[in-house]
């Protein structure tokens, strides 16, 4: 069990503790994010300052996976631009339903998300978090602490 | 090849089944040998199927059954006048004999296939309401239902002005009596409970829940889904109106179960569906329906599955639903032992009445993390909300593990499970 493909060691470490797990009180982008199936939940909060993600962070409840997935999220997207961003999650995507190997693209730490392409039930967990963060990026800037009307759910 | 031997009227081929009932042990390694997927490797490890709540495994003589029909029976049923349509009819009312036995209902025509007990339950919140409910009546379920047993029960009373009422459920995942008296008034018009939690693994009073409802001439409806499979069903000696099942919960096909009704409910209620079958005559002016149980069975159903369901009755019945329930319990009382004093482990209901249903919490692990590293152990376990998002909204989590035992289940099965569950703590420690 401890050679599994989808429990890497870093995956494990952001899921017990996880980074930027907090309200962002300067966040001028919020959005809810639910997967109906196993009740996970995340909120994304985002600083964007012209296209520019500042500052993000997240808060919520879910499985190893998604909690990890979020908490890289928050990591590697900060500083980023909108476009980059974009960019980033197309390539995260392909990585988790197989499209794409890990090596072939320069994916950093999210490559130790490569083995959730051998579980397509949770392929969802894994993507929750960024499906969520899109759904803020593309809303209307809002006041802060006005969530998207509908939450987010995943494929 | 007649009917009378036919593979699929045979009752037991298996070789030594006979000897088993005789021998009067519970032989659970030959009882494991009559299912083929028990030998399946999961990620090279053997198959420890703990997930029957969910479906349960089919012997190979059900699973027979089902290709036997269509290799030597196969024609549509109550129609062909040749000799495979009699061989087809006669199949699936014999099915229909087997249930009534296993269930002991008075009549044949009591038995209705539908697809299972979601139909089953469907069909009579549609059919009966539409007789019954009126604007203001009250129809009466628990805490603990599935979501085949509320849903259902909205759509009716949405579309009749009725109101749904839910008798809450306790701490331990019960029901207390008195609470279930006082829900009941002069609008109730229906009761309709679950036998065995699905998630909970509680088994509820339903004989006493019959008589206090009775006492006040409501009818009730008993889902018997995770009962059925698991202990000997009398539907005269629960008393209840209408008990609803399912094939693949009892080592049956997916895709058919049973409603029984009683008789004269069944007479007065309006049909569900419309076609063929269920009519004795149709003109554009007026349709006059078909007797019971036909009424209720529009269209060319699942005959086979309905055939191998009556195999997999035969199946139950030759080991005996008594056997069955010992032997399970003595699986619980071993996951009992194994459970109970573990560190870090919250188990979600503490009936006293309790069927072989484990459903748990791990500290700071998800259900669907416990769930995928168990399958890499080979251990096949259920996460989520077990279509019971109230009990797990009352019990506070947005999900639970749960294993569920079954008849080929052994101790050293449990054992994998609960060093697997080490493993999984260790893991996220």
């Amino acid at each position: 069990m401890s050679q599994h493909s989808l429990y890497q060691e870093m995956i494990l470490d952001h899921s017990k503790r996880p980074r930027n797990f907090r309200a962002l009180a300067e966040a001028n982008r919020k959005a809810d994010g639910f997967n109906r199936l196993c009740g996970d939940k995340v909120t994304v909060f985002v600083r964007l300052e012209g296209d520019v993600i500042r500052d993000l962070s997240f808060q919520g409840s879910g499985c190893a996976i998604s909690t990890a997935s979020a908490s890289l999220l928050t990591e590697v997207l900060k500083g980023k631009t909108q476009a980059e961003a974009e960019r980033i999650f197309h390539k995260f995507h392909d990585l988790v339903t197989g499209k794409s190997h890990p090596e072939a693209e320069e994916m950093g730490k999210l490559a130790v998300f490569s083995g959730v392409s051998e579980y397509p039930a949770r392929v969802k967990c894994a993507s929750l978090a960024w499906h969520t963060l899109q759904a803020a990026l593309h809303q209307e800037p809002a006041a802060t602490g006005t969530a998207a009307p509908q939450p987010v759910s995943t494929e | 090849m007649s009917a009378n031997q036919a593979p699929i009227s045979a009752p037991l081929p298996a070789s030594n089944a006979g000897e088993r009932r005789r021998a009067n042990a519970y032989d659970v390694e030959a009882i494991r040998r009559d299912f083929p997927i028990l030998r399946e490797l999961i990620h090279g490890k053997p198959l420890v199927y703990l997930d029957n709540a969910n479906t349960t495994q089919k012997p190979e003589l059900v699973i027979e059954a089902e290709a036997g029909f269509y290799r030597h029976d196969c024609s549509n049923i109550h129609r062909a006048v040749y000799l495979l349509g009699e061989r087809a009819t006669e199949a699936y009312e014999g099915a229909r004999r087997k249930a009534q036995a296993f269930i002991n209902a008075a009549h044949e025509y009591e038995i209705i296939f539908t697809r299972g007990t979601t139909e089953a339950i469907n069909l009579v919140a549609s059919s009966f309401s539409r007789m019954t409910l009126q604007p203001g009546d009250e129809v009466l379920i628990t805490g603990m239902e599935h979501h085949s047993n509320i849903v259902p029960w909205q759509l009716a009373c949405e579309s009749t002005g009725a109101k749904l009422r839910v008798v809450p459920i306790t701490n331990e995942g019960e029901i207390v009596l008195e609470d279930f008296e006082r829900s009941m008034n002069a609008r109730t018009k229906l009761v309709s409970v679950v036998h065995v939690s699905n998630a909970l693994g509680t088994i509820n009073p339903v004989k006493t829940i019959v008589e206090m409802a009775h006492n006040r001439g409501i009818p009730v409806l008993v889902d018997g889904a995770q009962s059925t499979p698991h202990q000997p069903i009398d539907v005269q000696a629960l008393g209840c109106d209408f008990f609803a099942l399912s094939s693949h919960k009892m080592y049956g096909p997916t895709g058919i179960g049973v409603l029984y009704g009683r008789g004269e409910l069944l007479e007065k209620m309006p049909p569900y569906q419309g076609g063929g079958d269920m009519i004795s005559s149709v003109t554009f002016e007026k349709t006059l329906y078909n007797d019971l149980p036909y009424k209720f069975e529009a269209g060319t159903p699942n005959i086979a599955g309905t055939v191998a369901f009556g195999a997999a009755i035969d199946y139950l019945t030759t080991i005996g639903m008594d056997r069955v329930a010992a032997h399970e319990a003595t699986l619980l009382e071993h996951a009992r032992r194994l459970f109970d004093g573990m560190k870090g482990i919250r188990i979600i209901g503490a009936a006293r009445e309790r069927g072989g249903v484990f459903s748990f919490m791990l500290d700071g692990v998800h259900p669907h993390d416990v769930a995928t590293l168990l399958d890499a152990e080979g251990i096949a376990v259920r996460a989520g909300h077990h279509c019971a998002q109230p009990v797990m909204d009352r019990f506070g989590v947005p999900a639970t593990t749960r294993a569920s035992f079954g008849l080929y289940n052994t101790t050293a099965e449990i054992d994998a499970l609960a060093d697997g569950i080490e493993k999984v703590k260790e893991m996220f420690r």
